[in-house]
């Protein structure tokens, strides 16, 4: 079974910092990392390599640092990494970003199954994993904390906001999971070893045959005007003192917002 | 000493990259667990098999073997970040290293094959039995009896305070072919879990560690088979004390990073903790402990790798050794018992960690040779002069 992993490599969320002046993103010294989803869709396409057989090849696009994601999931246990880094396709949005992976995809052959993570922690859209699906014209599963495959057709249990559905599609088919599927593995030291001096397969936008104007900024319609972070909300109001006080203190204030009833 | 002379032990990229991810490893898994670890005074399973997953029970057994083919070096800086984050989990890899280790340094190619190739994978698990209720700190007075019977060797003795005892599934112990002769006569043998004869007594009850097994092992007319007999009659004390070499190495390594722990938990305390309005890292009552803590921490580090990298180059580590563990336990009894202090009423509660540490520390100064053993070991090199 062939299996294809793409994953992002994104800051870690919780120091990112957006230059107050610039409205940038601060990336100097901010860690870098595999989509915390993304892990999980390596985990899940281990797995399945274990119950079925085949190979999982994990697949990015970005600078040439990426490839230090790309080593993580090889670490994990992923038998191939490939790296798409051409400085024309920087500034690609969902668009574009979906329609380098498809070429990427077209490229390595024969697939069974595409794994992504639901959305990346940084863009956060989501959009991308369905985006692949429509360009390679595969049917698509998004939302999976459950994967079954038999028979070329795959069985998975969508999470949604009130329920759950299960749906079935032929293979090959694009999923996109959610991080409750699984537990990532830590990497063994050996495949810690193995993953340092693995060989990760570099391509540019030649080396796919890819239609410049698809790609990068020139590809994207999508362009980002401006980055900044919410207001600091106000911290909220302590009330203190007798309750008879604090009660009807609390009521004046209601009263003072307009908040409608019921 | 012209090993000294270019000491280096600076992290190749591998062992830089081994030790990133046991720190994750450590950090994500083991040390969010640790407390409940500790309070199920339960052997922690979980935690061996991931040990064994990734390949960390077998770090210093050659690849044809099942290890990874590192050194010890590696094996030392992996034990500091696994007893930081869970000095139960970092104990079990101490002690499991002293069946290994015997059995690589001196098994023949079938006591290879069948016993370390399982244990350097992590499929079994081993422990090491020299200590006896009268064979403690005087290690040459085994009087646990091996009398040999045809194809066997007839144990008959009982050993006692063995960790990992009990859960282990392989057993180096060492024996003695006659009593009356001491050290001279001592010998080793690899006995398996389950050998009619061989039974689990009672496990200690401690002041730390309930998760850790102490066992007594009991041999009654115990038949272990001659391919068990391990480097030859009468090598048993030579075993033993290269066991302990490697293990005070061991025990030194999982002092350092306990103290760590300690300390590590030490500092945020200090900055957050306000007395007298400000917080009490702004008093230098408690920077200088804060500061003697971890310089000692640093201290005890580097001799312990300056044993282990001594180990590695094939050169003599005895005294090296018996330093580090020397100073690296007493370093843990000190810094855990600041830690303690500066977090004062809470540190001797339950809700932090710290007072855990301090019970912890005190093994550290008794184990794998008290520190009086060890003092004895380095004042009769120095008084040889053999090593200056």
């Amino acid at each position: 079974m062939n299996l294809i992993v793409s994953i992002k490599q994104v800051p870690e969320t919780t120091e990112v910092k957006v230059d107050p002046k610039t409205n940038a993103l601060i990336r100097e010294g901010v860690k870098s990392i595999v989509n915390p989803c993304d892990e999980n869709a390596v985990e899940a396409a281990l797995q399945l390599r274990e119950a079925h057989g085949g190979k999982v090849t994990v697949i990015t696009m970005g600078p040439p640092q990426a490839e230090a994601a790309l080593r993580q999931a090889l670490a994990m246990g992923a038998d191939e990494g490939v790296l798409l880094t051409d400085p024309a396709s920087r500034g690609s949005d969902t668009l574009a970003t979906s329609y380098t992976l498809a070429q990427m995809v077209r490229k390595l052959g024969e697939f069974d199954l595409v794994l992504c993570g639901k959305q990346a922690i940084d863009g956060d859209t989501g959009q991308v994993g369905p985006g692949l699906a429509e360009r390679l014209g595969v049917p698509q599963v998004t939302f999976a904390i459950g994967l079954e495959i038999s028979d070329g057709r795959l069985r998975a249990r969508r999470v949604l906001d009130d329920f759950f559905e299960v749906v079935e599609v032929r293979l090959p088919a694009v999923v996109t999971v959610v991080k409750q599927i699984n537990e990532p593995r830590y990497p063994s030291m050996r495949n810690v070893l193995k993953a340092k001096r693995a060989q990760i397969t570099r391509w540019s936008l030649a080396d796919l045959g890819a239609d410049l104007t698809q790609t990068g900024f020139e590809g994207s319609p999508t362009q980002v005007i401006r980055v900044w972070p919410p207001e600091k909300r106000a911290g909220g109001k302590r009330l203190e003192g007798p309750l008879v006080e604090v009660v009807n203190e609390l009521a004046k204030a209601i009263k003072g917002m307009n908040v409608a009833a019921g | 000493m012209e090993a000294i002379d270019r000491m280096d032990f600076t992290l190749t990229e591998d062992q830089a990259a081994v030790l990133g991810a046991v720190k994750e490893f450590a950090d994500q898994e083991l040390a969010p667990r640790a407390r409940e670890t500790d309070e199920a005074g339960r052997w922690p399973a979980g935690n061996v098999r991931k040990l064994a997953e990734l390949d960390l029970l077998g770090i210093p057994v050659p690849e044809q073997y099942g290890g990874l083919g590192m050194d010890f070096l590696t094996w030392t800086a992996v034990g500091e970040e696994l007893s930081r984050a869970c000095t139960t989990t970092g104990a079990v890899y101490g002690a499991h290293v002293l069946c290994v280790y015997p059995i690589m340094t001196f098994g023949t190619e079938e006591q290879k094959q069948k016993y370390l190739v399982p244990l350097a994978r992590g499929e079994k698990i081993g422990a090491f039995g020299l200590t006896e209720p009268g064979a403690g700190s005087d290690a040459g007075a085994v009087s646990t009896r091996a009398e040999r019977d045809g194809d066997c060797y007839v144990l008959n003795g009982t050993k006692i305070f063995i960790s990992n005892g009990g859960e282990a599934e392989i057993y180096v112990i060492i024996a003695n072919l006659d009593p009356s002769r001491g050290a001279r006569r001592m010998t080793a043998f690899i006995v398996e879990k389950g050998t009619p004869g061989f039974e689990f007594g009672k496990d200690e009850r401690k002041m730390a560690y309930p998760s850790l097994p102490n066992r007594e092992l009991i041999f009654t007319d115990c038949r272990v088979p001659r391919d068990n007999l391990l480097a030859g009659e009468n090598r048993g004390f030579r075993v033993a004390m290269q066991t302990l070499g490697v293990g005070r190495i061991g025990m030194a390594i999982g002092a350092v990073g306990l103290a760590r722990a300690a300390l590590e938990a030490a500092v945020p305390y200090a900055k957050q903790r306000q007395q007298f309005g400000k917080p009490i890292s702004s008093f230098q009552a408690i920077q200088f402990m804060l500061a003697d803590m971890a310089t000692e921490v640093d201290a005890a580090r580097l001799l312990t790798w300056r044993a282990a990298w001594l180990k590695d180059q094939g050169q003599p580590f005895e005294k090296e050794a018996a330093m580090a563990k020397l100073y690296a336990s007493e370093t843990a009894m000190r810094v855990t018992t600041k830690a303690v202090q500066i977090f004062g009423g809470y540190g001797y509660t339950r809700d932090f960690p710290v007072e855990r540490y301090m019970r912890e520390a005190k093994l550290f100064e008794i184990v794998e040779g008290t520190s009086e053993i060890q003092r004895l070991v380095i004042a009769n090199q120095v008084l040889r002069g053999t090593t200056e």
